[in-house]
């Protein structure tokens, strides 16, 4: 046995072992108990998510005689094609006909949490473990141990937890019961009976049903969770790119968003929430009436004032008239001083928690040859397309919320919390999420429209403005960092890294932190500085600070080398995907020869959420500093591709969300305030500047790694690396203005 | 004020204060809610429909302006119910949209260039869609706007 494996070993009995003393251990845990005890996580269901003729197989499938199939998705749609992956993978292990197949989005209910999804089964299985999940399940106990359930989508885990550890069994155990049925019906054994396209086949007597004509007796038999899985040479549904079951209403209008959501009687709310962090509303006075007569009422949450009327137009005009009093908040923060305080913070070791270290470091960096250089990023906000709103009725008891949620669940509990109510009384309506990048994992929209709903009596929709929501977001934390490093030989020796932290909710078993080449000596330490305004996760979280850094860094030493950037990482990494990566990478974005004349590349490579991408921006450098990117290409080894048209669509996402950060992205401080409010002053990138793209992914025959994500992280090096290559300018903070660059 | 226009073909008579925008009109009093809210100062174009066939941009328009106009919106975009247009088709095709939010204005945007441009070069296209789209579709956007195009012609 070999260590590695011995490791894996012991970790899964250490895993065994805490799910026994977490389960014990919550008294009256209810459900969250029973999910931790039970041996069979697919027998878990709601009766009332069949309606009609619907049978339901285990939790996430149902069939109705006439051969309808219906996957339950437990993810939330926020543009990834999330419910089409999921149901490709359950469809494949199910041998189901593709066009048969619907999806439905599960309740926000106990019974459909999706953080158990891994654990249940990888502990089931007893089977080999991937080292990066062991924290994670440490973690989803954790939740279970405070009596949390989630049903979140984030972290980009779906595909990789609840489609590959769930999906995929919930999809052959549904068919493994069809057999069943089919073999009792038949009286013949179950071996002999084949699946296709949704109908079984006994071969040698020539029988043949479809599924639907088994559903209700198939419903009988207990759903396997150890059923034999597939093969990816035997896949015929996985890794093709059906279009994505929730794009033909996305053109026609229909598509219902947290904002569309219409309820009988409802009222519509307009919100003021404090200007300084942490500022209270005192007096609200309406200097001329007008506003109290136009409005239905004003209602005071003191950390928000909201006007409640007849239409949102009605009621945001009235809150604008009103002489609102704050108090409280740090006027004295601005985002000047912040550096200053975040600069000196990094300056004192007594502060800094390790994260990583070998060899020393330390003493080799005192070389007079070592560089040493500050790099820093800015808060940025989210910026979803669709400003956060919320839509709450409280009757006799019960709450009823409709949103586009990140995690409905939790969108529940915190309606049931501030309420006083009964999880069981709080139903959220889950609604497609017009973007959501991490933001729609909070539930501040959710608690306002909850507390105003009771305050006025009537059902409410509350609607921020994008000043509301540029103002008053999560923001992915600014960051000050000091690296330094050593290159003897043509090769890095040491490398230190030292960097002000703000917990945005990544557990550490991600390793953002890692410097992801071979080097024998290195020092990486965050120094924890808490934000002074909220903070959270923002599409790839830590790894876009991180990403820029060591993406830049790395390209600093290879400069110091004067080695090529790309020969040089490729000489530090052992990695064989990366190494695989770097090389198609290579030869896809014609690495020094740029296809135009007189083109610039850069590139930048970065592993995390179990996917490498590899990325060449190509640039050319216009009149004013004007930077144009002819080409990004992106290489990427995310494993078994689920279906590449939508995998194609989130890489190109992905680079375009970072470069409008690049560009553009800069939340500013000043007096206590945001000082940008709306799009002219956070500006997006838009058709014009938006680069040709080539996106490709590496056949590396691995399981699925996350994919909503990973492209974000090696966008911002690649390019400021090209811009170096360009101009000799060497770009240490972003965004690009900082240094005098712009977009064409 | 009572309001009174031609949306989507038919004739609509609405009663509201005559500076709100025809935004808002849309959404909540004819309850057509396609198109979107984004920004709220004609920023992003989330909110664009066509007025006397000029795609415009409806979260500043006050309603009491379109008095008499013709108004097409993304639910009227379609040549009959059950049907797709061109432009809906190709972006079906090309699989442009992600999370859709601003999908109704991108698609109201592409419809008015092409009655204008029925053969949009890039930077035609560039200069008439100026849409944001945070999920950043734009390349598929561009990709769908050319086969619209190219069906519309042949079609």
């Amino acid at each position: 046995m070999s260590n590695e494996t011995k490791k894996q070993s012991s970790n899964i009995a250490t895993i065994a072992r805490r799910t026994f003393l977490v389960s014990a251990g919550v008294v009256g845990g209810g459900v969250a108990l029973g999910l931790a005890l039970s041996p069979n996580r697919l027998k878990i269901h709601r009766d009332d998510v069949a309606s009609g003729n619907e049978v339901i197989l285990n939790t996430w499938v149902k069939l109705t005689p006439d051969n309808k199939l219906t996957v339950i998705i437990p993810h939330s749609e926020m543009g990834q094609g999330v419910g089409t992956g999921l149901a490709q993978m359950l469809a494949e292990e199910m041998e189901a006909d593709w066009d048969t197949v619907a999806i439905e989005q599960a309740p926000a209910t106990d019974e459909y949490v999706n953080s158990d999804l891994g654990r249940g089964y990888i502990v089931g299985e007893g089977a080999k473990i991937p080292r990066f999940v062991y924290p994670m399940l440490d973690f989803t106990f954790l939740q279970l141990a405070k009596g949390m359930v989630g049903q979140i989508t984030g972290g980009s885990t779906a595909i990789r937890l609840t489609g590959y550890h769930g999906m995929r069994r919930a999809g052959a155990a549904a068919r493994e019961m069809l057999m069943h049925a089919a073999a009792k019906e038949w009286d013949v054994p179950m071996h002999s009976l084949r699946a296709e396209a949704s109908v079984l086949h006994h071969d040698a007597s020539g029988r043949s049903a479809p599924f639907g004509a088994f559903a209700a007796a198939a419903a009988a038999f207990t759903p396997n969770l150890k059923p034999a899985l597939k093969t990816p040479d035997q896949y015929k549904i996985v890794g093709t790119a059906k279009p994505r079951l929730d794009l033909p209403e996305k053109v026609t209008g229909e598509a219902q968003f947290g904002m569309d959501v219409i309820v009988p009687g409802m009222k519509y709310a307009a919100i003021a929430q404090a200007p300084k962090f942490g500022a209270r509303a005192v007096s609200v006075k309406d200097p001329d009436n007008a506003a109290v007569q136009a409005a239905v009422q004003i209602v005071n949450l003191e950390d928000a004032v909201v006007v409640v009327a007849d239409s949102y137009w009605t009621a945001s005009n009235a809150l604008n008239q009103l002489d609102i009093k704050w108090e409280g908040g740090d006027e004295t923060l601005a985002s000047d001083t912040l550096r200053a305080t975040h600069n000196a913070h990094l300056e004192e070791t007594r502060h800094e928690e390790i994260m990583d270290k070998a060899g020393d470091a330390t003493t080799l960096l005192q070389s007079a040859d070592a560089i040493s250089v500050e790099y820093a990023v800015p808060y940025l906000a989210h910026a979803t397309m669709e400003p956060m709103n919320c839509t709450a009725s409280v009757r006799n008891g019960k709450c009823d919320i409709w949103v586009g949620h990140q995690n409905p669940i939790a969108a529940r509990d915190s309606a049931a919390d501030v309420l006083g109510l009964k999880k069981s009384d709080v139903t959220v309506h889950n609604a497609y999420l017009g973007g959501g990048f991490g933001r729609r994992a909070k539930v501040d929209n959710v608690v306002q429209a909850a507390r105003v709903a009771v305050a006025v009596g009537a059902p409410v929709k509350l609607i921020w403005s994008r000043e509301q929501d540029m103002t008053n977001d999560f923001y992915r934390p600014a960051v000050v960092s000091r690296m330094r490093g050593l290159v003897e030989d043509g090769n890095i020796s040491a490398m230190s890294h030292a960097y002000v932290y703000a917990d945005a909710g990544m557990p550490d078993s991600e390793r953002p932190f890692a410097f992801q080449y071979d080097v024998a000596n290195k020092h990486i330490a965050r120094h924890p500085y808490p934000s002074p305004i909220p903070v959270g996760s923002w599409r790839s979280v830590d790894f876009t600070q991180m990403g820029f850094f060591n993406e830049s860094f790395v390209d600093e030493l290879a400069h110091k080398a004067g080695a090529d950037p790309l020969a040089f990482r490729y000489a530090h990494k052992s990695d064989p995907r990366h190494r695989a990566v770097l090389e198609q990478l290579a030869d896809e974005a014609s690495w020094g020869r740029p296809e135009t004349p007189g083109a610039h590349q850069g590139i930048a490579i970065v592993d995390s959420f179990e996917s490498i991408v590899g990325q060449v921006a190509e640039i050319t450098i216009e009149d004013d500093k004007r930077v144009r990117i002819h080409r990004l290409t992106s290489v990427v080894d995310c494993g078994q591709v689920i279906n590449p048209n939508a995998a194609e669509a989130q890489i190109h996402s992905s680079v375009i969300f970072a470069l409008s950060a690049v560009f553009f992205g800069e939340i500013t401080l000043k007096n206590g305030e945001v000082v940008q409010q709306n799009f002219p002053d956070y500006d997006m990138i838009r058709l014009h500047n938006a680069p040709k793209q080539q996106v490709r992914f590496v056949n590396s025959g691995h399981a699925p790694g996350g994919l909503g994500e990973p492209g974000t992280p090696p966008v911002a090096p690649a390019l400021t690396n090209a811009i170096f290559a360009a101009t000799g300018t060497r770009i240490r903070e972003l965004p690009l203005t900082r240094a005098g660059f712009r977009s064409v | 004020m009572k309001v009174s226009f031609t949306l989507n073909g038919n004739a609509t008579s609405v009663e509201a204060p005559p500076d709100m925008p025809l935004l808002w009109v849309l959404r909540e009093k004819l309850e057509m809610t396609g198109t979107k809210f984004g920004c709220g100062i004609a920023a992003c174009g989330a909110c664009t429909v066509h007025i006397d066939g000029v795609a415009t941009r409806t979260c500043v328009m006050p309603v009491a302006v379109v008095d008499g106009a013709e108004i097409k919106t993304i639910e009227g975009i379609a040549p009959a119910p059950g049907e797709l247009s061109a432009v809906q088709t190709a972006w079906l095709e090309h699989q442009a949209p992600q999370c859709g939010y601003c999908q109704s204005g991108m698609i109201m945007a592409a419809e008015a260039l092409l009655d204008e441009n029925p053969d949009p070069s890039d930077d035609d296209i560039d200069n008439a869609v100026t849409n944001i789209c945070r999920c950043g579709t734009y390349e598929r956007v561009r990709t769908a706007i050319h086969a619209a195009a190219r069906a519309r012609r042949e079609g």
